[in-house]
């Protein structure tokens, strides 16, 4: 698969992603930078983490009004499969392409810790390699990861089945305690309702490693690569 | 004054004179910018005439402790500063340069911003990691990880909570945004800290050697180029401010703290290390403490040329700024660049890419002077080398005195301090030291910190003494630590300065690292009192003596004097009202191989067999239970041998090597009892233990073998299957005392065969205590 990981001004976590994708998965990656309009015929675009426009005004505020963001909502329409982590995800919201607001996290306070997710369902393209009532051990390291959407969304999204991942502890049970931003129904992944745009708080990217110990975050992107056998 | 025309850059009439339209400053005014009478006599020769106001100032900032070293680098200067690994030696760059293998040199420094953060903790502690940041891709490296080493007074007063939250949230935002992640620290609490908390941080980055940049300035007619941020007026005097007591007047000095921005330091990171990578430049110089007046002496005495710059092409984020402002502002995120002659146009283009400025503001000139035009006038001409530390800088030798105090620390006596009778009373213990702020998680401080963005963290899933940072595209590692316990400084400057370079080897080792090399940031009172000059002299000898011993060298550092509350300045104040001397160390390390040399501090399995290593002695000096618990000040340093260090290092870096042990976890703060709790919790498991006869026919008291602090000493687990081999690589290296002491357990903290705690409830304790002090 041909992935394009987008470089915003800020962007810190896309030398891990191109990393992952590149080096771990021996996948055909390329930089798009945010000012350029050509999205190089890719498969798959990915918004990294970090601070975008130094995430002024509000995470991921500017950042969609960028030249290569205008291309990345039409490919979105066109059905083109783009998925965002973090400050990825933060911009996917704030362009509309998915529903909902990442707040302020309840604590008020940047964290960065290991967590854990589980699959709601795996029949997404983003879940397909997940086995349900596991727990997968991702970190997350954000200060606006607090997912929020009216009643009647989370109730659309929920029908849709667009909620894929939620915080849950070592024993798969969403719980409370396992929430680590306030999150409404644990929500640390959605999609959109055509399936084709995600985006997740936690980082995939740095549970892919031997050499780190943790390597739960390799089932998200063999999901995806699913994508390339369809 | 000179003739010689220095270039065409400035194209308008070059006037032969500075500019004297102004009254000339008189000495009281170098006093008043914090120049001695004599200083101001020595300028006046540098320059053969009287200063003006920029020149003097220029001269003020130069020459303040803070960038001159005037105070310190006499005794600087012994330290060792040689090893093969060695690719520059301390002073030379902006930040020490170690050769790691693979083509590859590490570069590393620490440093401290304790006078800002102490006025404003949120702007002072980031514009710190924003600092030592540009320190280390100012040569072209890559950074790959952060540390940093903090120091508050009682965190229960409100302004020590104050000043705590605000220096976590500075270093997190600014850390965080620029995107390198923070891997590890420390943190006391001790009250001599109140009034001037310390802040120092650490980073270490990564270069291919032959694309290192240096700090240097030369060839006649390459361009100079500021790059970056606008230049304000933020930080003016800030290098000055840094070298002088903190009295109450200092929170009017607000401006001379600056402001950051992470997002302008990420962008220059790239494009800084793009110009470099391209092989554009001649050198490079961030710009910190003194502005545009240190990158432009220190470059072009460097490289023993000159340069002609003119300040009306400095770009600027206000109207009207005079001379003196433009050269001495601390605005971040600023660098200097010399070009090289015809690439300008390139290094424009990488500039405009990342949205920063780039403007041209003079050229090298072949008059190792500095001549700074201003509206077509010279406001300033100076010899660059006049200005630098090496150069015409002052350097003094200071009076010292040993401290009344000293004396009666070392004639403590054990037998005065009670020993604990019942078992409540132990258990009463062990929760006090699970939950003493000096000891316990760090997590409501770390967990605000990005640790994991670059995912080269390999400590996140395995904790160890030392952070393990990857190299990636290679099998090694760094393996980086922070050390100083500044009450055993305190109690004896040159032991314990000397067992802070020690713990911090130590800590390397048990991570499964090899020490290399280490930076040093030294945090000391007004070096003009005698007593507190005694403290400087005598850490500087104990860490000449353990680097020595440990072939560490000294790479390079940071010295803060004046962490002293008074308010009297240059005549020394009292001892006293100093912080605890404390000489941080930042110890390097090498791992050859990540796949297989790596050792976390945390038992592995029900059943492990636990060894203390290292010597077993009648000691609680200075120990956290002597001082908190018992709250007895007066002990010397705690019990410390160099050569059974050295040795006890040597044996487990075999032991790792020999892949013979489970976990290893020096025994430090809280002593024995806290470092098994420690290993124990990182899994939540238990352990048995019990004070072996042999120990107790020494006549060593139980609370000295549980909680003492001496030191040498490293805990470690053994799978049974591996302790005939374990046992006979013990005897084969039998220069290390090795005392069995029991067995991992799978819940609970026994001693003795009688519960202390429960994992549970120690975790509580553990885990909790900052959180609940602190939210």
């Amino acid at each position: 698969m041909k992935f394009g990981v987008i470089i915003f001004p800020g962007s810190n976590c896309d030398e891990d992603m191109i990393y992952v994708l590149s080096h771990t998965l021996q996948q055909n990656v390329v930089k798009l930078w945010h000012k350029s309009q050509d999205l190089q015929n890719c498969d798959c675009i990915v918004l990294p983490g970090g601070f975008s426009y130094g995430d002024y005004l509000r995470s991921g505020a500017i950042a969609r009004f960028s030249p290569i963001m205008q291309e990345v909502i039409q490919f979105a329409q066109r059905g083109g499969y783009v998925f965002g982590i973090c400050n990825g995800f933060q911009i996917l919201t704030e362009a509309g392409l998915l529903p909902g607001v990442l707040l302020h996290n309840q604590q008020r306070k940047f964290i960065c810790k290991n967590v854990y997710i589980k699959a709601v369902h795996n029949k997404s393209v983003f879940s397909q390699k997940f086995h349900l009532n596991q727990a997968y051990k991702v970190p997350i390291a954000h200060s606006e990861g607090n997912y929020y959407a009216p009643a009647h969304v989370l109730e659309e999204m929920q029908a849709n089945g667009q909620i894929l991942f939620q915080y849950c502890n070592a024993n798969a049970e969403v719980t409370q305690e396992a929430n680590p931003n306030g999150s409404l129904l644990n929500i640390a992944g959605i999609c959109n309702k055509q399936g084709n745009v995600f985006g997740m708080m936690p980082h995939p990217e740095r549970a892919a490693s031997n050499i780190l110990r943790n390597t739960d975050g390799l089932t998200f992107f063999e999901s995806i690569l699913q994508i390339a056998y369809a | 004054m000179h003739e010689k025309n220095h270039s065409c850059f400035i194209s308008k009439t070059i006037i032969k004179n500075v500019q004297t339209t102004q009254t000339l400053p008189t000495v009281e005014t170098a006093q008043k910018l914090g120049l001695l009478p004599e200083e101001y006599d020595k300028i006046c020769e540098y320059l053969g005439r009287k200063p003006n106001f920029t020149e003097l100032s220029a001269y003020s900032v130069m020459w303040s402790e803070h960038c001159s070293y005037k105070n310190s680098i006499a005794w600087l200067k012994k330290l060792p500063k040689d090893s093969p690994r060695m690719l520059a030696k301390a002073g030379e760059e902006n930040a020490g340069l170690v050769a790691i293998g693979d083509g590859l040199a590490c570069v590393f420094k620490i440093e401290s911003h304790n006078h800002p953060s102490a006025i404003e903790p949120y702007q002072g502690a980031a514009t710190g990691v924003g600092g030592i940041n540009r320190d280390i891709f100012t040569m072209g490296a890559r950074p790959i990880a952060q540390l940093n080493s903090l120091r508050f007074g009682n965190i229960a007063l409100d302004k020590t909570k104050f000043l705590v939250k605000g220096v976590v949230k500075g270093i997190s935002d600014y850390g965080n945004a620029f995107g390198i992640p923070t891997v590890g620290g420390e943190v006391y609490f001790e009250e001599c800290y109140e009034t001037n908390p310390l802040v120092n941080v650490f980073s270490a980055g990564i270069v291919k050697i032959g694309k290192i940049a240096s700090a240097i300035a030369y060839g006649v007619g390459n361009p100079v180029f500021i790059v970056g941020s606008a230049t304000g007026k933020d930080g003016i005097h800030g290098a000055t401010f840094a070298s002088e007591d903190i009295t109450e007047k200092s929170s009017s000095k607000l401006p001379s703290v600056q402001v950051g921005d992470p997002f302008q330091e990420k962008l220059l990171l790239e494009a800084t290390l793009e110009v470099i990578d391209k092989e554009l430049v001649i050198g490079v110089q961030d710009m910190g403490a003194a502005g545009i007046i240190c990158s432009t002496s220190e470059m072009s005495a460097k490289g023993k040329h000159g340069m002609v710059i003119d300040l009306d092409k400095v770009p600027l984020r206000q109207a009207n700024m005079e001379a003196f402002e433009i050269l001495l502002s601390e605005s971040q995120e600023r660098m200097l660049i010399v070009g090289k002659k015809g690439k300008e146009a390139e290094i424009q283009a990488i500039f405009e890419k990342w949205d920063l400025n780039c403007s041209q503001i003079g050229e090298v000139t072949d008059t190792q002077r500095l001549h700074f035009y201003q509206k077509g006038e010279l406001v300033a001409d100076i010899p660059a080398s006049s200005l630098v530390l090496g150069g015409g800088a002052p350097v003094y030798y200071r009076e010292y005195t040993e401290p009344s105090y000293f004396k009666e620390y070392q004639q403590f006596d054990l037998h005065t301090i009670p020993q604990p009778q019942t078992l409540e009373e132990y258990q009463q213990i062990a929760q006090f030291l699970l939950s003493h702020p000096n000891i316990c998680s760090r997590k409501w401080i770390y967990e605000q910190y990005d640790s994991m963005v670059g995912t080269a963290n390999a400590s996140t899933n395995l904790p160890a003494d030392a952070a393990v940072v990857h190299i990636k595209g290679t099998d090694r590692a760094i393996v980086i630590c922070v050390d100083c316990n500044g009450r055993y400084v305190f109690a004896n400057p040159e032991i314990g300065t000397m067992i802070a370079v020690c713990e911090a080897a130590r800590n390397v080792v048990c991570a499964g690292g090899e020490p290399v090399a280490i930076t040093n940031n030294l945090n000391f009172g007004n070096p003009y009192n005698p007593e507190v000059y005694w403290q400087f002299v005598g850490a500087i000898q104990g860490m000449k003596a353990a680097c020595e011993a440990l072939g560490t060298p000294v790479t390079g550092g940071n010295v803060s004097f004046y962490n002293q509350s008074s308010s009297v300045n240059k005549q020394g104040g009292n001892v006293s009202n100093a912080v605890f001397p404390t000489p941080t160390i930042g110890m390097l390390g090498i791992m050859d191989n990540i796949h297989t040399q790596r050792m976390g501090l945390g038992f592995q399995n029900v059943g492990d067999m636990i060894y203390v290593l290292g010597n077993i002695t009648n000691d609680i000096a200075c120990s956290t239970y002597l001082y908190h618990y018992h709250q007895h000040k007066a002990a010397p340093a705690p019990f410390f041998d160099l050569q059974a260090e050295i040795d006890l290092q040597k044996l487990v870096k075999g032991l790792i090597q020999h892949q013979l042990i489970q976990s290893a976890h020096d025994i430090s703060d809280g002593g024995l009892f806290i470092t098994l709790a420690e290993s124990a919790l990182v899994k939540q498991l238990g352990f048995s233990v019990f004070m072996p006869e042999s120990v107790k026919e020494n006549q060593i008291r139980p609370d000295a073998f549980w909680f003492g602090e001496g030191q040498g000493r490293i805990v470690v687990s053994v799978n049974p299957d591996k302790v005939q081999a374990f046992e006979q690589f013990l005897i084969e290296n039998d220069t290390v005392e090795a005392t069995y002491i029991g067995e991992v357990t799978q819940t609970d903290f026994l001693i003795d065969g009688e519960l202390w705690i429960t994992t549970q409830e120690a975790k509580n304790l553990y885990d909790n205590t900052l959180e609940n002090l602190l939210d």
